[in-house]
């Protein structure tokens, strides 16, 4: 046994130790706390609840509770019975007279194209019915599509409280009635080409950032304060230069009847009948998300490269070492930390870019992050464009994570 | 960067294809600023530069188009500017606030789960801004805030503080300790410690953070694109721009950017007396 220490108030030394360290440690808590409960409460809370979006089908389920219900019994086969277009014609004649059949048309369309038309139609037609004689009869009179099982399959599938398909559709696979999962048709595939591109650019842009900001960090980081502020400016100025400012010069570059083209006819490298098409395609979306990004990695390799002491290379090459040698096996390795730091800013900043591609890239040069604005803009397929956004944030998680690891995000640093 | 005498001949023709490579680089970053700043002076519609712009006569020129920006009846940039200032100015007090505190809690030894809490604190910054701005947009219709002038200032206080909480933490992590220790053994309060030492120790990183909230609402799009729903009176000059590219390319808009230059460029001199402040005072950088 120790001797007991204690405080002048007579306390045991290590409980008041504890005391004051809780205390401390409340402090600390409480300065980030409103901070901490604003972004969890405004933001990340919303983007779960988003995301749920992707599976989530309980207004559809509520619509139709009852035809769900029952439809559980039917194992789609063959035509459904009684029991369930009644109870369907009542759901239905509800869903009327409250006006939100226009909801239901929507979501089932997604499920089968027609629906639209089909319930649409039916519903002008409800009142007609003879609720004493045969549904399906009635149904099939109506419009001969309620002939058609799928209908009545995409009717049940469409009224689960719960759905993964979407998540299917991201990847251009989708789920056919009988339960059998296939890649949809070649004309349609357009969400994987997405997907590769999204990663393409990202992964080439991130190496051409590296490939031309390597020898200016370096440079910047050799040369003399008074020159390399100056300097520095090169990289500031477009930082702090607004991202639409930036994409409209490289419009005003890039167009066929741009300075670049203009420049190069006049020089007579390019015929003015077959001026350059650096536009609306992969190149435009290319060149100036680089331009656009490049601060981002020169900035962290700056910082590393300003603490490497030059007197490493001068002994390198002192004890034998040619240059290039001492470049690599001794420089290099050094500025790991700022290449994994500027690589993953740039990385995660590409991955997800909107405005450019938009602006620059037209059809052929859109990146994932527009087909997801699409889809929650224009074609208001709620479902996909969240469960697109799913995997584009899983993505975007997995590499914060490995930023974490590497960098650790204490290490930030900006500007 | 002059080399010796000694240099082997291969030796040179590397350093100076270097700093060739370097120069191109340089250019390629730089140059597309300056291509607009020439053209928004242009007398004519088209957005190329004119023989006459060319062979420099005064006649090319003109301020037509600065007079379209301000007066044009058909682009409402003088309410955009307005909004945009306005959306700035609160977002950036809301994100400085909220961001410093709690860059003084994280930067304490004893924060109880620092790198998770920093992770999210961060996130804003890190998870792309469609889906920052689909998100946001959900909860703000939810309250009955989309299209709203508080929702699109609290849209741009989330994107602002993970910029104040990165750069008041980094100013923070040079800070020396022993200097509030002093400060109490003396005989100060915490509260006295905090506003009469550690405050205007920090100041150059708070300005410096508040600098980056205020730009980055300045210049956000994305979110305000899902935000303010197209409501005429809400636009921001982002907005204005976007709606305007996607149209057409006018010289109306060269002259906007221009003007956006010279913006950038004076926030580029006061973050650069304030890193040179804060050298003097302390020794450390405040980035």
């Amino acid at each position: 046994m120790t001797a007991e220490i204690r405080t002048s108030d007579g306390e045991l030394l290590s409980v008041k130790l504890k005391k004051v360290e809780r205390r401390r440690r409340t402090t600390a808590f409480l300065l980030a706390a409103p901070l901490l409960f604003f972004i969890v409460f405004a933001y990340v809370i919303p983007i779960f609840q988003m995301l749920g979006r992707s599976i989530d089908n309980a207004e559809m389920n509520s619509f139709l509770t009852e035809t769900h219900e029952v439809m559980q019994t039917w194992d789609g086969s063959e035509m459904p019975g009684e029991d369930v277009t009644s109870t369907f014609y009542y759901e239905l004649k509800t869903a009327v007279e409250n006006k939100y059949h226009g909801k239901i048309a929507t979501r089932l369309n997604y499920e089968k194209g027609g629906f639209t038309s089909l319930i649409k139609k039916t519903s002008r037609k409800l009142k007609n019915f003879d609720e004493n004689a045969n549904f399906l009869d009635q149904f099939i009179d109506v419009h001969k599509k309620w002939g058609d099982i799928e209908y009545w399959q995409a009717l049940k599938r469409g009224t689960d409280a719960y759905h993964f398909r979407k998540y299917l559709t991201t990847f251009d696979y989708e789920q056919r009635f009988d339960g059998s999962i296939e890649r949809i048709p070649e004309k349609l595939r357009i969400n994987v080409t997405l997907w590769l591109r999204t990663i393409f650019v990202a992964v080439g842009v991130t190496f051409c950032c590296f490939i031309l900001a390597y020898p200016i960090s370096h440079l910047l980081s050799v040369l003399p304060t008074r020159y390399s502020n100056l300097l520095m400016i090169c990289v500031l100025l477009p930082f702090w230069t607004s991202l639409l400012v930036r994409t409209s010069s490289w419009m005003v570059l890039l167009q066929k009847q741009g300075v670049l083209n203009d420049t190069l006819v006049s020089l007579g490298f390019v015929a003015d009948e077959s001026r350059l098409e650096l536009m609306y395609n992969m190149t435009g979306t290319f060149i100036a998300m680089t331009q656009i990004l490049l601060p981002f990695m020169v900035l962290p390799l700056y910082s590393v490269m300003k603490t490497i002491s030059p007197s490493l290379m001068r002994a390198a090459t002192s004890m034998g070492a040619t240059p290039f040698h001492a470049f690599r096996k001794i420089y290099f390795p050094l500025t790991y930390a700022g290449i994994s730091a500027g690589s993953i800013l740039v990385f995660v900043l590409a991955i997800g870019y909107y405005i450019t591609p938009a602006l620059v890239g037209g059809a052929k040069g859109i990146l994932i992050s527009n087909r997801i604005a699409y889809h929650m803009q224009q074609s208001l397929d709620w479902s996909l464009a969240t469960a697109m956004a799913t995997v584009l944030l899983i993505a975007v998680l997995v590499v914060y994570w490995l930023y974490n690891k590497i960098v650790g995000i204490d290490n930030m640093r900006l500007g | 960067m002059a080399l010796p005498k000694y240099t082997e001949m291969r030796y040179r023709v590397w350093h100076y294809s270097y700093l060739v490579i370097c120069t191109a680089v340089f250019v390629f970053l730089i140059a597309p600023l300056f291509v607009i700043i020439p053209l928004s002076f242009n007398a004519e519609q088209y957005i190329h530069f004119s023989d006459g712009m060319l062979a420099l006569q005064p006649e090319a020129f003109s301020l037509r188009w600065y007079e379209d920006m301000i007066y044009g009846t058909k682009n409402p940039w003088g309410i955009a500017a307005r909004n945009s200032v306005y959306y700035a100015f609160f977002s950036t007090i809301g994100a400085t606030v909220l961001g410093t505190v709690a860059a003084l809690g994280l930067s304490s030894r004893y924060m109880p789960y620092k790198q998770l809490i920093m992770s999210v604190l961060i996130s804003p910054m890190i998870i792309p801004l469609i889906i920052s701005g689909s998100a946001i947009f959900f909860s703000l219709a939810k309250l009955g805030l989309a299209a709203t002038f508080p929702g699109i200032v609290i849209a741009h206080i989330i994107l602002g503080t993970p910029f104040v909480v990165i750069t008041v933490t980094a100013t923070l992590s040079g800070f020396d300790d022993s200097i509030t220790r002093a400060a109490s053994s003396l005989g100060s309060t915490p509260t006295n410690t905090f506003f009469k030492i550690t405050l205007p120790l920090i100041t150059p990183g708070i300005i410096s953070g508040a600098l980056f909230a205020f730009v980055t609402s300045f210049d956000e799009i994305v979110v305000i694109l899902f935000v303010a729903g197209g409501d005429r009176n809400l636009t921001t000059i982002p907005l204005q721009m976007w709606t305007g590219l996607r149209e057409q390319l006018s010289p109306t808009i060269m002259a906007v950017a221009t003007c956006l230059i010279v913006l950038s460029t004076l926030i580029l001199i006061v973050t650069e007396l304030l890193r040179r402040r804060s050298e003097r005072i302390r020794g450390i950088s405040a980035q």
